[in-house]
């Protein structure tokens, strides 16, 4: 078990609720002892392994205790029970430009901050130019921060953080600093950081970036860990955490407000008949039938074509085809939708479909795993790639007494 | 926790030792940053001091400290000087580092870091002012009284070093207090306010013991027993630590031995009682913060 960068064992934390917060000595003595309070479980019985070189999520509802066991991690916070074991350096961007002093410069504040995260001046010396381009703020790193707009503060701050190339780092919903570009920017240095082996462990609220950023994830609910999984499975579950998935007799998942239902998902060859194995090359109609329980105004209909790791291999959506009818009344009905091919790599697939008012953050239904097909494989071979693409080598010369123009 | 010990063992005293020169410049350079004369205020606020309090009670009052042993000078604003400056190392010291979680709760709350640094630069930073402030001092006295300053003056470091450790062991036991009361701030301002006078900045010890006398011939008693005003005043670690600055900058004397002595006790004890509150609390200090 030497591979995790962190371990919690059964970590347990308390906070003080006061009913009357009193911080006087008059209250106190007035009052005859501290304030009443309660207690409170931010954190009950988590444990989890966070494997070194990994990417891990920690999601969950405000207030459900993910800040704190990343707090606890980095060693601010002491649990009441259990024991966190990190190994190798860590840095922590709980928050950007920690103890930035305003009136003095940033190349004085980049020294002051990397001594925070536990850098020496030498370090630094060797990575100022590096830290000062990353941020771009160059023309301004003998001036107060004080006169830095907030962007380039953040930029500055976050900046300090990543060239402390820590093995774990950890992550406090900061990825979204600084403007469009120095996101793609910091995204681009985590994947480095990525690619050098080093451990991240970031706490978000954005489905998306925990499903594309991480690899692994736990969901954390009111102290209390949920699950802990591939990310994309931890995603999924969370996010259907406010409607009950409802598992189906004969295999897949629904799930949704019920005001619409899927009846049967379909995939039709040439020929109009289903079937459940195609080639990589052929025309396909996928049919959803579904049966309205309810008046839908905009419906938004969507598929997808997942492969065995859930990831979305295809997928059509209502809202960017500009497809959207303008009612759906109740009833029984039917929806194909014509697909060019399906050029995936040989294996299985599911289909999901999904239905919801626009606008609406519950969908009618949420249909998933109920359709599985296969591929098989076309005239080539897909081993290691994710996409049929027909190709083929052409065109070696030899002998060639320059370098072609 | 387990994170500060990882630290710890990763050979990273030099970062430690790195992040609290760190926070002592931060602390030094942002003190007078922007100000038209900058560091020069470190000057002249305890020249105005000694100025107006020279005057008042110098000059109005009358006070008169006991010519120099050495030196042979007789000068009260310079007698006043060392003690003056002395004082605002030791009030604003404490004061500082008695602040220095609530002014750093931003970071606290966000950075594992070992937190002891956090006071202890306040102290240092305050030691370098009060470094060039006493030095000031030194040489107006060298020059009036002569080169023979240079003999003792090297008795400043261990001076300096006990006084660090008094102000450091204290102020971390307000530091860590003031994190569940908020009001010991204002406690503390009234303790200083008696100390102020109690520490006889600008009150000689014979003027102390003309007052005792005539509590004595007075009659005058506490629960039955003469009023210990003198002792007291003595007792003072305050007293004692400018009694032997003044010894050495004033007098061109070495401190008597007793006061050293009583000196060492009392900055070993403030320090070993200051780390063991620190180590029992600051753990938990981020929670009440």
């Amino acid at each position: 078990m030497t591979d995790n960068a962190v371990e919690v064992r059964n970590v347990s934390k308390t906070f003080r609720v006061y009913h009357d917060r009193n911080q006087s000595i008059k209250a106190t003595v007035l009052k005859g002892g501290r304030a009443k309070y309660e207690e409170f479980w931010a954190l009950r019985d988590v444990s989890l392994e966070v494997p070194k070189g990994l990417t891990f999520g920690l999601l969950g509802l405000n207030g459900s205790g993910k800040s704190t066991l990343l707090k606890c991690i980095a060693g601010i916070l002491q649990p009441n029970e259990g024991s966190i074991t990190t190994r190798g350096r860590m840095a922590a961007m709980l928050e950007v430009g920690s103890g930035f002093h305003p009136e003095l410069s940033g190349r004085e504040n980049v020294y002051l901050n990397g001594a925070i995260l536990g850098m020496s001046d030498r370090e630094i010396d060797r990575k100022l130019d590096s830290i000062i381009d990353f941020a771009g703020v160059e023309r301004f790193i003998d001036h107060p921060v004080k006169n830095y707009s907030s962007g380039m503060y953040v930029r500055l701050g976050f900046s300090v953080a990543i060239h402390t190339q820590p093995e774990l780092m950890l992550v406090d919903e900061v990825l979204a600093v600084g403007d469009k570009d120095f996101q793609a920017k910091c995204l681009s240095k985590f994947d480095e950081l990525k690619e050098e082996g080093k451990t991240v462990v970031v706490v978000s609220h954005s489905m998306g970036t925990m499903r594309t950023f991480c690899d692994r994830a736990a969901w954390l609910q009111e102290g209390e860990l949920q699950s802990v999984g591939t990310a994309a499975e931890v995603v999924d579950q969370y996010a259907g955490s406010g409607e009950p998935v409802i598992e189906l007799p004969g295999g897949g998942k629904r799930r949704g407000s019920g005001e619409a239902i899927f009846t049967r998902i379909q995939v039709l060859g040439a020929d109009g008949l289903p079937r459940d194995e195609f080639a990589p090359d052929e025309p396909v109609r996928l049919r959803l039938d579904f049966e309205a329980k309810e008046r839908i105004n905009r419906p938004v209909f969507s598929a997808s074509v997942v492969n065995a790791h859930q990831l979305n291999m295809f997928r059509i959506n209502g809202i960017d085809r500009k497809w959207i009818p303008d009612v759906l009344e109740p009833g029984f009905g039917s929806l194909e939708i014509e697909v060019s091919s399906l050029p995936f790599a040989s294996g299985d697939y599911h289909v999901n479909a999904e239905l919801r008012e626009q606008g609406s953050p519950v969908p009618a239904d949420d249909l998933r795993e109920a359709c599985p097909i296969k591929l098989r494989r076309g005239d080539q071979w897909t081993a290691r790639s994710l996409v049929y693409v027909p190709s083929a080598f052409d065109g070696l010369k030899m002998g060639l007494s320059a370098p072609r123009s | 926790m387990t994170a500060g010990l990882e630290r710890e063992r990763s050979g990273s005293r030099t970062i430690t030792v790195n992040l609290l020169k760190n926070l002592t410049l931060r602390e030094v350079r942002s003190e007078y940053k922007r100000t038209a004369l900058g560091r020069l205020w470190s000057l002249i606020n305890p020249l105005a001091q000694i100025a107006i309090y020279g005057v008042v009670f110098g000059v109005i009052f009358g006070a008169e400290p006991e010519p120099g042993i050495n030196s042979g000078i007789h000068l009260f604003a310079l007698w006043l000087g060392v003690g003056i400056v002395t004082w605002g190392f030791i009030n604003g010291g404490i004061r500082e580092a008695m602040q220095s979680f609530l002014s750093y709760q931003g970071l606290l709350k966000k950075v594992s870091l070992p937190r002891w640094t956090l006071p202890a630069s306040k102290v240092l930073a305050k030691g370098i002012t009060y470094l060039t402030e006493i030095l000031v001092v030194a040489i107006i006295c060298g020059v009036l009284g002569g080169w023979e300053i240079l003999l003792r003056i090297w008795m400043l470091v261990p001076l300096l070093a006990l006084t660090a450790m008094f102000i450091y062991g204290i102020g971390l036991v307000l530091a860590i207090g003031i994190v569940y009361f908020r009001d010991l701030e204002h406690f503390w301002g009234i303790l200083t306010q008696i100390f102020f006078y109690a520490s006889g900045i600008m009150i000689p010890r014979t003027t102390v013991e003309a007052a005792q006398a005539s509590l004595d011939a007075g009659g005058h008693t506490l629960l039955g027993a003469p009023i210990p005003l003198l002792a007291l005043f003595e007792a003072n670690p305050v007293y004692q630590f400018l009694t032997a600055y003044r010894r050495v900058v004033y007098d061109f004397a070495f401190p008597e031995w007793q006061i050293m002595l009583s000196l060492a006790l009392w900055s070993i004890g403030a320090l070993v009682v200051g780390l063991f509150v620190y180590s029992r609390y600051q753990a938990k200090i981020v929670e009440e913060l």
